[in-house]
């Protein structure tokens, strides 16, 4: 185990649920307003992950309002409270920015059964 | 307590913060260093410490006037030495370790190491300068450009921005916000980068660090000069001496009387002192600190710190030993 390994440790989260590329999910973030914290969730489609150890990310794309929003999330920030997976989608590749071009019916993902 | 230590680089990672903010930050193994030699004003003509940096390895074949370098210390040769300041005020001697807990997480830290050498470099990547088209019939891409006028004045400017060789020199950043030091491990964490390769040797100071700062000398001066007329106003004087029991309840919390006691032999001390007018002060600024140097070593680490820190505190005692020791006289 190296040094970083060491320090790194310390801050890791031991507890994620595994979720795959392709999966839909309810991200819980923490909101904090002034001193008062809440729980917003943000549902959508996880379109990439990269990374390993603390720096480790992972990409959820959503459409509201026929516009595409996608958060990048740091997979072991204080801010992520849970990840829940709602649905294991099939892909055929790790990174699915292809679904940005689509629209409507044709950026639906299949679901692994 | 030492200005600094001897560390090295052994890589950069990120951070979560309370916030839940991720920041970057650079990990280095500072310390355990050992003073090997300290130099003292009137023998080498300046006063500092001679540290050596702790390694799993030393030196492979050490010389045997090396060796002989540090019997003091009482260690096998080591790779690096360098010399750093150390507050005047405390006794340190050869064969002292000083360990990464002399930094506390918020602490500011000057970061110092050799940068990755980058060879012969052109303007753009050595000065930033912009360069030239790349296309359209451009032929001026990353060239200098004119470096001078002509007749006048028939030479290039001393300074002129020129390609050269650039990187692998010393490097200083300023003002490094430390994460956390880890005492067990001789972790020290920094938010930032840090100059160098990794395994890079560095040297990592305090911020606005003086060794007058931590000498009780030096602050007293000013003090006590206004104090001094008013310890003849009565109003003044149970202030003081509510400040002296402090100091004295840390060092000996069995004894209460002990107050007395030290006191004694600054009646000897404070004397001639007093007999003459009281303008004559920087002799009981001196006389002073061997007071707050015998406290010391009775007091534990962090007391210690809190006592360098309030130094006001620290201040009270002198008026009210005077005062107690003319009273003494007078009884």
């Amino acid at each position: 185990m190296t040094l970083i390994d060491l320090l790194e440790e310390k801050q890791l989260k031991k507890d994620i649920d595994t979720f795959k590329v392709g999966d839909t999910v309810n991200v819980h973030v923490i909101i904090r307003e002034g001193d008062k914290e809440r729980v917003q969730i943000f549902r959508g489609d996880v379109i990439a992950k990269r990374g390993s150890g603390l720096g480790a990310t992972f990409t959820v794309r959503k459409v509201t309002f026929g516009v595409g929003v996608e958060r990048i999330f740091p997979l072991h920030s204080k801010m992520i409270k849970k990840i829940e997976v709602v649905r294991h989608g099939k892909t055929r590749r790790a990174k699915l920015y292809y679904l940005r071009k689509l629209k409507g019916k044709a950026a639906r993902l299949k679901e692994q059964k | 307590m030492v200005e600094g230590l001897i560390g090295k680089k052994i890589g950069m990672t990120q951070s979560f913060d309370e916030g839940g903010n991720a920041s970057p930050v650079t990990i280095i193994k500072a310390g355990p260093c050992t003073v090997i030699q300290k130099k003292i004003n009137e023998k080498d003509g300046y006063t500092v410490l001679q540290l050596g940096f702790i390694e799993e390895k030393g030196l492979r074949k050490p010389s045997k006037p090396l060796v002989g370098h540090y019997v003091k210390s009482g260690i096998p040769p080591v790779k690096i030495l360098r010399e750093f300041q150390f507050a005047i005020n405390e006794e340190v001697k050869e064969g002292d370790q000083f360990f990464v807990d002399i930094f506390q997480a918020g602490d500011k830290v000057h970061v110092v190491g050799m940068s990755k050498g980058k060879g012969f470099a052109g303007v753009i990547k050595r000065w930033g300068f912009h360069g030239g088209k790349a296309t359209h019939g451009s032929m001026f891409h990353r060239r200098p450009g004119s470096v001078g006028a002509s007749a006048y004045p028939s030479r290039v400017v001393k300074g002129k921005k020129l390609p050269g060789h650039m990187g692998n020199e010393r490097v200083t950043i300023k003002n490094l916000t430390v994460v956390q030091a880890d005492k067990e491990n001789n972790l020290l964490v920094v938010k930032g980068a840090v100059p160098g390769a990794n395994g890079g040797y560095l040297l990592i100071k305090k911020a606005n660090f003086s060794p007058e700062s931590y000498k009780s000398e030096k602050p007293k001066p000013e003090e006590v000069k206004p104090e001094k007329p008013k310890t003849g106003e009565k109003p003044e004087q149970p202030k003081p001496e509510e400040k002296a029991k402090k100091p004295g309840a840390e060092a000996k919390p069995d004894k209460p009387k002990s107050e007395v006691e030290p006191e004694k032999p600054k009646t000897e001390e404070a004397k001639p002192e007093e007999s003459k007018p009281e303008d004559v002060k920087p002799e009981e600024i001196k006389a002073e600190p061997s007071k707050s140097e015998k406290l010391k070593p009775e007091e534990s680490k962090p007391e210690k710190d809190k006592a360098e820190q309030s130094k006001p505190v620290k201040s009270g005692p002198e008026p009210s030993e005077s005062e107690s020791s003319k009273e003494e006289k007078k009884e």
